[in-house]
């Protein structure tokens, strides 16, 4: 077999701590969070940056994980879902997922969670039109997005009351 | 019905792991020393299979390598029966089928080495279409290439032509569908002539896979385990294939003596994997001059591809529910599953009655149409009535009312006054509008004398510290099985729903519950999960630990004691079928299901002539359910439901090419993002049913039969198209809006 | 993922005078890869023919939009969103923030790069057709030379470029002459998000004294590169806008477009389509 790239250090930060790893230049970030970092929660549902469920963010920036070649990730502060909580403390939009059926069978919660996480940074109080873009690359086959949609609403809601 | 659990929008059991991401998916799980593998496909059609040869620069002694002759029991995966190869010797007959399976612990260069496999394959002259299927321009299965056919009568249709004074004719087709789901399917397992063999993995049906592994390995049922890991997502299409992924990674696992893991990626999925049956139906329908329906004949045909699986019965589904919710006297339903050189097509959400109610609904408005009553009015002078019976001459015993729940989606959707709206405004504008609606029925639970046949059973038991523990094979999809269960329980004992714990599906330790597919999880399972608590609560108020009126902690008590004195508490209950339900397997007529859930959804769409592509800007729909256990999924169901049938109608389209789906990657196969739906508004109504959990009847597949009809006839109204074909792709009503307006 | 990775190679050189010396040196040898969101697909799904890749995602001269009096001038690792987020280029270019708004969604947005997507040269990109209406020019660069050319010269075929083995994009720039009195962006794909377009159609008119002084038309999706409708343009140029005007320019479009079939649409619906949207454009126009 022809063998021409070797593995290559990778120092970035993942979840507020710092990581070093090896990894070939173009694996998947995707992969190397799964398989190196044993960080499961994110998924992959398509591998072309399609269905977003491989969502992360990348210094604070939305990417499809599934197209970010591990040499990307060099000296870039990544967060998965891993990283939403606080500890044990859910993040608003991780509640009112569970509290109004934003999540059914799972598979598309944390990248979806992420991309409302995302959204929300950007936009504290987002339109409806805003929430359906902000969400608009990733994609539901259980839920019609209605209830994730209301489940994003309601953490603005709690969050502005908390204010 | 008073209750305290049930009827309340419980937060999901699973919902914690699922939004942190500990939720743990078959691809999420690795064991010590686990190989990956891959299926090496023929691709071709249909082919006499000649030499396997290895080649490439790939280290090959390196790799577990098995074909058709490694397998110890029968070649089949076992379903309804055996035809379909577990791995194909000799021919394939379509160009998915699976020939020789690899594992490595390196899956990059797995996939490499599953390129440097080449099968050589001698051509066969395949077919493709149900026309040519039924010409037998070739014969590829049985000695016909019919899997199955019904004959449905009622009355006498044949005299009722000479009478009528309308006869209108209409052919309606579907397209096949992919289920989707966003987590791709994917099956890990241990093997071994001394431990058994035990798979992990994506499903629905924990007992239909290890039944084909019984068969496949030819060992005893205790030797054989399947688990079922968290599933992302089924809609079908998790019922049956994962037996056969199952049976390969279990085969690479047996010969290597390692765990072996298979992960379909998205193009394998959408590639190999069972979609909807491409489906075409024909209706000849006799009515009176004021819209009274005389006489139904309906021809319905689906293509099932290369092997039988589930045709029958997705057959016998589609032809139960083919004349809907009307009262007509005559009525004759010829139907047929036939074989074609595709992939085998199998269970997606609606099971055949998507199919065949997209061209009732579409075909009784065009009638409408043609006797000039508006659709509302025909379908209010012919809707069934308590005592009336159905095309299967099963007696209603419900007090179902479809005029009202048609009126009253009229009114939350503005109906009439949109109808004249649009009709008004559309004459000059560029973004035309419609309103279209759909009637329609679902039964609940296998059809007929199936859930006798499957006999399902579920067990429970209490632990020392008062939790309860329900044991059945239901599987959490995303539908909110776990849920459901925990509040039926939950409100039996007088219980918190979080003393309840719903035990992962694991045929080593779950009863057979039967599979969690048909609508009926809720309504017959969960009656079982119902008496199953009940069960343990009158064991501990019969041994007098415990009073009626109790509260937990004297509950967690009084179970502490009985387990103490006496040993487990438990019950085992098994499914007793209503006595007062009777089919005839052989006329096929007589009571099909215990209940119906009925519905009327409509649809306003707006239609951009320059690009004849349909938008839908308002969704309503309504329906009657028996009792709604937990509002907010059951409001979830539907309005995922109504997204997939928005797709079936609009975007998804399946190209083929010799067989193969020539559009298979998410790019190209097209599903709703968020900004292409519209506000789905759900509305339920209850009466309740007497065989099911608190009165709960089955909605899991509802929505599917009336999204699609309801949108056509929406755009029939806006364009004046006389759609009768899904999807309806903007291509295809260019053409039409062309021919309409030339 | 179907690629063997221990075959691909990718180096990150720290700035553009490196990148280039290297491309200098083994011209064709290496592929620049910008935001990976085209690349990345290929080398999951088994297809990527390269397996040297040269990373020019962090190099600083390729990055920021520099604003003058008379351009603007884009970096050629501008993102869609950073596009989108430009308050002067949102002023003065709407079309190119349609395109970028309408590619992909926002995860794709954050890593797809406006010289990236030129580079790939799919006719169905939605950013092309905006440049095309705007006269864009190009800048590459090599070790020995940096040029300009006009970007609607530098498609010559199917995925052919003018770009030189041993060349990169530099810039995008484009004038800020404010001549339009209108601008139209369409684009038409298979659903509202996340959808290769099946036509692409942007164009600007100046309209005086109820005549059309001047107009631009390019169009994606509709041909082997994305185009520009210079017969149609031409035929409208000096016209009112009305039904005969409309029917004489649809039959040109027809003459300089070359739809065809494939697995997202159909010529015929591509020909029509292209046709409809000239004439809700020149609706726009009229009033």
């Amino acid at each position: 077999m022809p063998e021409r790239a070797r593995k290559i250090p990778i120092r970035c930060e993942v979840n507020g701590q710092p990581v070093a790893l090896e990894a070939y230049p173009m694996a998947r970030l995707l992969d190397v969070l799964r398989e190196e970092l044993a960080l499961t929660g994110t998924k992959e549902g398509c591998g072309e940056g399609e269905c977003g469920a491989c969502a992360v963010e990348m210094d604070g920036a939305l990417v499809n994980s599934c197209l970010v070649p591990a040499l990307h990730a060099e000296g870039t502060k990544i967060r998965t879902i891993e990283g939403v909580a606080n500890g044990d403390c859910l993040h608003t939009v991780q509640q009112a997922f569970i509290t109004h059926g934003g999540s059914q069978c799972g598979i598309c919660t944390p990248g979806m969670i992420l991309a409302a996480v995302n959204l929300l940074a950007r936009h504290p109080r987002p339109t409806a039109a805003q929430i359906r873009e902000g969400l608009a690359g990733n994609l539901c086959r259980c839920t019609g997005y209605i209830k994730i949609f209301e489940s994003v609403v309601e953490a603005c809601r709690i969050s502005e009351r908390a204010e | 019905m008073e209750t305290r659990i049930i009827g309340k929008s419980v937060p999901r059991k699973e919902g914690r792991e699922k939004v942190t991401g500990r939720a743990r998916y078959v691809d999420d799980i690795t064991f010590p020393g686990m190989l990956h593998g891959v299926t090496v496909r023929g691709q071709a059609p249909r082919a006499r299979i000649g030499a396997i040869h290895f080649e490439g620069d790939i280290p090959w002694n390196e790799f577990t390598i098995v074909t058709a002759k490694d397998i110890p029991g029968k070649n089949g995966i076992a379903l309804l029966i055996e035809d379909q190869p577990c791995l194909a010797a000799g021919f394939v007959n379509h160009p998915e089928e699976a020939i020789v399976l690899l594992a490595h612990h390196d899956k990059y260069l797995l996939e490499e080495a599953r390129r440097a496999v080449r099968v050589e394959l001698d051509p066969l002259p395949p077919i493709f279409t149900m026309e040519e299927s039924l010409a037998r321009k070739q014969v590829i299965w049985g000695s016909d290439n019919i899997f199955k056919s019904f004959l449905v009568e009622k009355g006498n249709v044949d005299a009722a032509w000479l009478t009528a004074d309308y006869v209108i004719e209409g052919t309606f087709e579907t397209g096949a569908q992919e289920q989707l789901y966003i987590e791709p399917q994917g099956m890990i397992a241990r093997a071994s002539a001394q431990d058994g063999v035990t798979v992990w993995g994506s499903l629905q049906c924990p007992y239909y896979v290890h039944k084909a592994l019984t068969i496949l390995f030819g060992l005893p049922k205790d030797r054989i385990r399947v688990v079922q890991t968290e599933t992302g997502g089924g809609f079908g299409g998790k019922e049956e294939y994962p037996s056969m992924i199952a049976a390969h990674a279990a085969l690479l696992a047996w010969k290597s003596g390692k765990p072996v893991k298979i992960i379909y990626d998205r193009a394998e999925d959408m590639a190999a994997t069972t979609k909807r049956h491409p489906s075409r139906t024909h209706h000849r329908t006799a009515v009176t001059r004021d819209g009274k329906l005389l006489a139904m004949e309906i021809d319905f045909t689906i293509d099932g591809g290369a092997y039988e699986t589930l045709s029958p019965v997705v057959l016998s589904r589609g032809t139960i529910h083919a004349a809907g919710p009307y009262n007509c006297p005559n009525v004759r339903i010829r139907s047929r599953a036939v074989a074609t050189n595709a992939p085998p097509h199998g269970a997606f959400r609606g099971f055949g009655a998507p199919q065949s109610v997209f061209a009732l609904e579409r075909h009784l408005d065009r009638v409408a149409k043609a006797i000039g009553l508006s659709p509302e009015e025909l379908r209010r002078r012919n809707f069934i009535q308590e005592g009336q019976t159905l095309a299967v001459s099963q007696v209603v015993r419900e007090k179902v009312d479809v005029a009202r729940l048609m009126d009253r989606a009229f009114e939350l959707s503005g109906y009439h006054a949109k109808r004249k709206l649009f009709d008004a405004q559309n004459r000059d504008s560029s973004i035309r509008k419609g309103i279209g609606f759909a009637s329609f029925l679902h039964g609940a639970g296998f059809t007929g004398s199936g859930e006798e046949y499957l006999a399902s059973e579920v067990a429970a038991e209490a632990t020392r510290d008062g939790q309860v523990r329900i044991l059945a094979a239901s599987t959490e999809m995303g539908q909110g099985t776990n849920t459901i269960f925990s509040q039926i329980a939950a409100e039996t004992l007088a219980l918190n729903p979080d003393q309840i714990e719903i035990v992962q599906p694991d045929t080593g330790n779950v009863p057979n519950s039967g599979p969690t597919v048909a609508s009926r999880t809720s309504m017959i399972v969960g009656k079982l999960v119902e008496s199953a608590a009940r069960e343990i609560q009158q064991k501990l108020i019969q041994s007098s630990l415990l009073q009626p009126g109790y509260s937990p902690m004297e509950f967690a008590e009084a179970a502490r004691q009985f387990i103490e004195r006496s040993g487990p508490l438990n019950s085992f209950i098994k499914y007793q079928h209503p006595r007062d339900l009777h089919w005839d397997d052989e006329r096929y007529r007589g009571d099909a299901y215990g209940a119906y859930a009925w519905a009327v959804y409509v649809a306003e769409v707006s239609v951009d002539m320059r690009t004849a592509e349909a938008r839908i800007e308002d969704f309503v729909a309504v329906q009657e359910v028996g009792k709604v256990i937990n509002p907010v999924l059951a409001a979830g169901q539907i309005e995922g439901g109504v997204a997939q049938g928005i797709g079936f109608a609009l975007y998804e389209n399946i190209v083929w090419q010799e067989g193969r789906m020539a559009n298979g990657q998410m790019t190209n196969y097209i599903m709703p993002t968020s900004m292409d739906l519209p506000p789905i508004r759900v509305f339920f109504e209850e009466i309740p049913y007497g065989g099911g959990p608190a009165g709960a009847k089955g909605i899991g597949e509802l929505p599917l039969d009336g999204t699609a009809p309801a949108i056509a006839n929406a755009i029939a109204h806006a364009t004046g198209a006389d759609i009768t074909r899904i999807p309806i792709t903007p291509e295809i009503l260019l053409e039409m809006l062309e021919a309409v307006h030339a | 993922m179907r690629s063997y990775l221990p075959s691909y190679e990718m180096q990150a050189p720290g700035n553009l005078a490196a990148a280039l010396e290297i491309i200098a040196r083994e011209p064709g040898a290496w592929q620049p890869f910008a935001g990976g969101t085209d690349l990345m697909v290929l080398l999951e799904a088994g297809k990527l023919p390269h397996r040297r890749f040269l990373s020019i995602w962090n190099l600083p001269e390729l990055r920021g939009i520099e604003v003058t009096l008379e351009h603007v001038s884009v970096g050629a690792l501008t993102t869609y969103s950073e596009i989108q987020r430009h308050e002067i280029l949102g002023r003065e270019f709407p079309l190119l923030i349609r395109a970028a708004a309408e590619t992909g969604g926002i995860a794709t947005q954050n890593r797809g790069t406006l010289g990236g997507n030129i580079a790939n040269a799919s006719p169905a990109a939605d950013s092309p057709p905006a440049l095309l209406v705007y006269g864009a020019d190009l800048e590459l660069v090599s070790a020995s030379d940096t040029r300009w050319l006009p970007y609607h010269d530098f498609h010559t075929g199917y995925k052919q470029l003018r770009l030189q083995p041993d060349e990169l994009i530099r810039r995008i720039r484009l004038p800020r002459a404010r001549i339009w009195t209108s601008q139209f962006f369409r684009k038409v794909g298979t659903r509202r998000a996340q959808a290769i377009s099946k036509v692409c159609f942007a164009a600007a008119a100046r309209v005086e004294n109820g005549r059309i002084a001047d107009v631009r038309i390019a169009l994606g999706s509709v041909a082997p590169m994305v185009l520009r409708a210079t017969e149609t343009e031409n035929l409208l140029r000096g016209e009112s806008p009305s039904p005969a005007v409309l029917k004489a320019a649809q039959e040109i479009l027809a003459r300089e477009i070359a739809p065809i079939d494939d697995i997202r649409s159909t010529a015929r619906y591509r020909l029509r389509v292209a046709q409809n949207l000239l004439a809700e454009f020149l609706e726009t126009v009229a009033h």
